[in-house]
Order: C-alpha cells, then structure tokens, then sequence
C-alpha cells in the first residue's frame, strides 16, 4: 500500500478501530481547544498557556512515582492527568501571584514559572527512568505527543474533557468576551474581572491536560493559538472567530492523527501543528480582507481609484491630462471620449469629485488626528466615513454653492 | 449654613424612611455620594479622602489637572481600581445594591479598537445584564441597540468593525452601550476628549436629553471652557478635593487657582468664560 492509501484509509476511519478512535479524539480535542484558545488569543495572553503547559511535567512525574508506590504499574492516564492538573494549577497560580503581588511583569513571572517546573519536571522523569518498579517506558511522550498504544479509555477521558471545555465556553463567552474587549468595563459592571480570567485560564488548563496525550506538552500552546489567529483572518465577529476557529482545530486534529497513523514513528503532535499553520499559512495568503493577496489587489485598486480622483478632479478644473493610466482609467469609465473631452456623466462625475474634496479639506482640519493617521484618506466617498450631522456641520462651513471662478 | 442643610437634609431623609429612593430622590438625595475615599497607587495617593455629593439630576463634571486623580476617581467610585478607604453610595443605597443602576463610559484609548466585534455588538454588551449567560439575542435587543446608536446619529454603522471607527465614532459607540443599560446615572471618563466638533454636540444633546428624563450625568472634564456651559454641578480636585458645589458658585477663579496652582496663569483664567 502507497502513503496515499494510508491515508485514505486513515481519513475514511478504517484504518482499524485504534485508529479512528485516535483520530476522533484528536478531533475533539482540537474543537476544543481552538474554540477555549480564542479567548485567551483575544485577551493577549497566549503566553500564559504556554507556562501552564510546561507547569504539568511536574505533576505527570509525581503522578507515576505515587501510582508505583501504592502498587501500581504507574501508567493508569486519568492517575497522570490528574497529577499533570494539580501541578499546573500551581503554576498558574503562581504566575498570578508572582505578576501581582511582586515587581514583576507576567512575562517574566511566565518566563520563570515555565522554565522552573519543566526543569522539576525533567529531573524526575530522569529519576524514574532509573526506578526499578512500574512502566516508565512512554512517559516522554507526554513531551511531544503520541498516539500509539491509545487505549478506549484514554480517548474516553479526551470526550468527556473536550466536551466540558466545550460547554464551558457556552456559558463563559459572554463574560470572556466582554473581559477580553474593556476589561474595565466589565469590572464597572460587577464582573470580577480576576475571577473570569482565573476561569478562562482553567478551562485552557482543561484542554491542555487532555491534550498532554495527544498533542503533548511542548506544542499544546500551538493548538490553543493557531485556529483563533487564523480564524481571525476571515471574520470580524467574535461569535464567528470562535465557531471557525474550533472547526479549523478539529480539521487540523482529525487529519494530524490521520496522517501520523500513516507515518508510524513521527510524533503525533508536531503532525497537528503542521497542518494547522498550513491552514494558517492559506489563510495569510487567501483571506478575503486581511489576507496577503487581498491586500495587494487592494493596492492596485487604490492606485486606480487615485488616477479616476486626480483625472475628475483635472476635469473639474479643466486642466488637461497628461498621465497615461489616469487617460485609460477616465475612459475605460466613459468619462472621457476618445478625443479627451469629457462626456456628461465625466462632468457629473467631475462636479461630485470636487465637492468631495471640498468636504474632505474641512473634515481633515476637523480631525486633525485622524488625518494624521491616515484614515482620511480624502478618497473615499465622504458618506462611508462620516456621519450625517457630522457632514451636515462641514457643509455649513463650506456655506452655499459655489460657482466656479466667480462670487456666488 | 451649608452643613446645617444637610443635617436638615438628613433628618427629612430619616422621617421619609430613608429607605425608598424615589421618595428620598425626591428629597435631593444624592446620586452619588463619597465619603473619605482614598485611592493609592503604591504608596503614593492618587486621590485623599475625598468627600463628595453628586445630586440626583445634576450634570455634574469633576476639574483638575493632569494627574489630579480625576479619572482614578472615578475608578475608585465604581469599584474598578481598589479603594484604600472611603465609602460610595448610589442613591442611598450601598454602592453594591446600587450599582446596576450607574452607567460607565470609558476613555476610548482603553480598549483595542481592532477586536473582533462589530459596532452593534458593542452596544449589545450594554444589556449584558438582561442577557445573562445564556439567554440568546432576539430582536428586540436588537432593536432597542439600534434605537441606542440612532440617538448618538450612527445607526448607518451598527453592522461595521469598530475598527473602522473614528475617534469620535468610537466615542458615541461607547456612549451608545451605557444608554443601551437604561441606567440613571451616568458617569464618563473625558467623553469630549480628541472628538470632533459635531460628535461633541452629538454628545452633549444626548447628556442633556438624559437630564431631561431626571437621569444624573457625571463628567471627568479638562476643557475649562465649555464648564459653565455644559455643567450644573462641579467637583475641583487635585488629589485632595478643593470644592464642590453649583457651578455658578463654585467655579471661581479663586477655587480654580487652588486647584491648578501655578499651572494655569491668571491670564487663562481672565480668559476664561466664569459664571457672571
């Protein structure tokens, strides 16, 4: 069988019961881990995560060192994802902590948490590598992710933990959007500020012990940040970005363990990453609005809509034009006719050109700030940008019509 | 003279009951009332017990000088930055049982203009309490947000990324989400700050129109020339308070050199347009 088969095979959910069951999982996780990260994309605290994530290394250790001393085998999931929980509580608590009660800012209090506990965390894996009881054997890929060897109840866990992060973002997104947006606010309005924060931090602790299996802990952040920083290229809406972005974590999830099942021996987690920045990597490209390639059309089009302006308003004052693409942008819109005179709908077109600019002086002398940056561009028809009163008020100040080269 | 009126003041609100606060508004209860509110960043006052009393149906505007605590005041006020000291109290009320009834409108330049939300879905925030968690928008919400924004003239935006906003397009949103709350009083970090001529008149006829409908409005305000214009009711600080009363009475040139001291030259204030 080629690659491609496998593929297939893998994509179709017939790769075997341990496969799918890999990909479902994989899947869910990543609904909901692009759907809980885009809240703590729009609050800019993505970093945050990522110290959560190294600060369960520690727990997963001890975790395993407890389970062998009561006389287990030490490799029971939920035993170490409980233990991967309680030590990144600690971590979390402690970045809090540090960044409020000391002089430090979060980034060094992350900075600190994260590289201390992963650090603890390495040393004990060193220790138990050493221990004579229990199954260490696959521990370490708690560090980059794997899904071999997954058993029912593993993808169990991953359910019912997606599913709980899901439904904690269907009752929080008000209060983390409304926090993420004027926190101030927020706190105006009675919401403890803190506390909505401490429950977006726990719902992104959630998905990141559930995704320690899977994605592993080194990479988690990736699957948290990625879906919402591309599904922000496609839509303005906090809803929308929320939705698109949990949809793209399940696509990236599902063909990520799809594909590491037909390439045996490749971490799954950096296999998730990939085709979630390949989603991303499309998204910078093709995105309708913020998107590369929009933006260039979008500068090919304000090039023409600058030679039509400066043409109208050459033909506003009757002064000739010169410039070649200004000619064919005038004709190519029945301004001009062949011999440069202008048609009818050109002088009409013209007449508005002129008030337009008109318009536009007073209202960068208005807005002083705004035209310094750039947002009055003078070009745009003045009606998109400016309110009605607010065009009635320059109009007064133009005061009537005036006649061209003469009183009024 | 003035603290035996409000002992009288008191002693009418005790025989009203001193409990309903339609009766004891109708009395002048304050809205908003400061007693010895401090307010410290480190170790270092911001604001120093600072007693104050907003009357219900005022439009009220807090003076001073840059870093005068004005807009911490309010913060304080309203429970966003902690208070080392002091009590607030809404309507007679504690400020806990009361604060539903008080709208914030924030500095602009507070938020990150290029969030994810259309304009009609900020103003939607206003009703954040009616909505709940759960509770799904219906029309009516909708409505009752576009009502908001036609008063602040930018219904035509509701459906556009506030990103494409101006400044002052981004202030009447923000005003828009406090009227949105249907609150009676209002209070308003520098509403008139870098907006444009029209937006500022926009503004004041919608502070004015809350007046009208006996709601109080409270301003931080640095443009000492519109004072005595827009306002009815001045608080002057400068960390400490300097006075508060009537505008007419209390915006002095006196009181105004207190609180500015040498930073505003009594040629300004000769300028300045000062109650007859």
């Amino acid at each position: 069988m080629t690659m491609l088969d496998t593929l297939l095979t893998a994509l179709m959910l017939q790769a075997g019961y341990n496969a799918a069951l890999v990909a479902l999982g994989a899947g869910l996780l990543g609904i909901a881990a692009g759907a809980g990260g885009t809240f703590l994309f729009l609050r800019k605290r993505a970093l945050v995560s990522d110290a959560v994530a190294h600060a369960t290394l520690p727990g997963v250790g001890i975790a395993f060192i407890v389970m062998v001393l009561l006389g287990g085998d030490g490799r029971s999931l939920p035993g170490l994802l409980l233990g991967s929980a309680i030590s990144a509580a600690i971590g979390l608590l402690l970045v809090e902590w540090i960044a409020r009660r000391t002089r430090l800012a979060e980034d060094a209090a992350i900075g600190a948490v994260l590289s201390v506990f992963f650090g603890i965390g390495i040393v004990l894996l060193t220790v138990i590598q050493t221990m004579s009881r229990g199954k260490q054997a696959g521990l370490e890929s708690f560090l980059l992710g794997s899904t071999a060897g997954m058993l029912y109840q593993d993808a169990v866990v991953i359910a019912i933990g997606g599913g709980l992060a899901l439904l904690a973002v269907l009752l929080l997104r008000r209060p983390m959007t409304l926090v993420a947006f004027d926190p101030e606010y927020a706190a105006a309005r009675g919401l403890e500020v803190r506390l909505v924060d401490l429950a977006m931090m726990g719902l992104v602790l959630g998905v990141t012990v559930i995704g320690l299996k899977i994605v592993g802990l080194i990479l988690i952040v990736a699957m948290l940040i990625i879906p919402a920083v591309t599904a922000r290229f496609w839509t303005d809406r906090t809803e929308h970005v929320v939705l698109v972005a949990g949809a793209l974590g399940g696509v990236s999830g599902y063909l990520g363990a799809a594909l590491s099942a037909s390439a045996p021996g490749i971490p799954t987690g950096p296999i998730i990453v990939l085709v979630a920045f390949g989603l991303f990597f499309l998204s910078l490209l093709l995105a309708p609005k913020r998107g590369v390639l929009a933006a260039l059309l979008r500068h090919r089009r304000f090039q023409l809509r600058v030679h039509r302006r400066q043409g109208l308003l050459a033909l506003a004052h009757g002064e000739p034009v010169l410039d070649p693409l200004t000619i064919r942008v005038l004709r190519r819109d029945g301004m001009i006719r062949g011999d440069m005179v202008p048609t009818d709908a050109g002088r009409a077109r013209a007449a508005k050109a002129l008030r337009d600019e008109r318009r536009w002086e007073i209202a960068r002398q208005i807005h002083q700030d705004e035209a310094i940056h750039g947002r009055y561009d003078g070009l745009t028809p003045i009606e998109n940008v400016l309110t009605r009163d607010e065009i009635a008020d320059i109009d007064r100040r133009i005061g009537g019509p005036v006649v061209a080269g003469g009183a009024a | 003279m003035k603290d035996q009126q409000v002992i009288e003041q008191t002693v009418v609100e005790l025989a009203a009951g001193g409990e309903r606060p339609s009766a004891a508004e109708a009395g002048g209860v304050a809205a908003l009332q400061l007693a010895e509110m401090t307010v410290s960043y480190g170790e270092k006052p911001a604001i120093f017990s600072v007693d104050a009393r907003i009357p219900a149906r005022s439009m009220a505007a807090i003076i001073g000088p840059n870093g005068a605590g004005k807009s911490t005041l309010l913060k304080a006020a309203l429970g966003i930055v902690p208070r080392l000291s002091g009590k607030v109290t809404v309507f007679g009320e504690p400020f806990q049982q009361a604060r539903h009834r008080i709208a914030y409108v924030p500095q602009r330049a507070s938020v990150d203009w290029d969030f994810p939300t259309r304009v009609i879905d900020v103003v939607l925030m206003g009703l954040y309490r009616e909505l709940g968690l759960l509770r799904l928008v219906r029309r009516r919400h909708r409505e009752m947000a576009l009502a908001c924004l036609d008063r602040v003239g930018m219904a035509d935006f509701a459906e556009r990324q506030i990103g494409q906003l101006s400044g002052g397009q981004q202030q009447r949103v923000f005003l828009a989400r406090a009227l949105a709350q249907g609150a009676d009083l209002y209070l308003l970090d520098e509403p008139f700050a870098g907006v444009d001529a029209a937006t500022e008149k926009a503004i004041i006829a919608v502070l004015k129109s809350l007046k009208e409908a006996q709601k109080t409005v409270l301003c931080v305000h640095h443009d000492l020339a519109t004072v005595i214009d827009y306002f009815d009711h001045v608080l002057l600080v400068n960390v400490r308070k300097i006075a508060e009363g009537p505008a007419a009475t209390t915006f002095t040139a006196d009181n105004l050199q207190a609180t500015y001291g040498g930073r505003l030259a009594s040629a300004h204030i000769d300028q300045l347009k000062l109650p007859a």
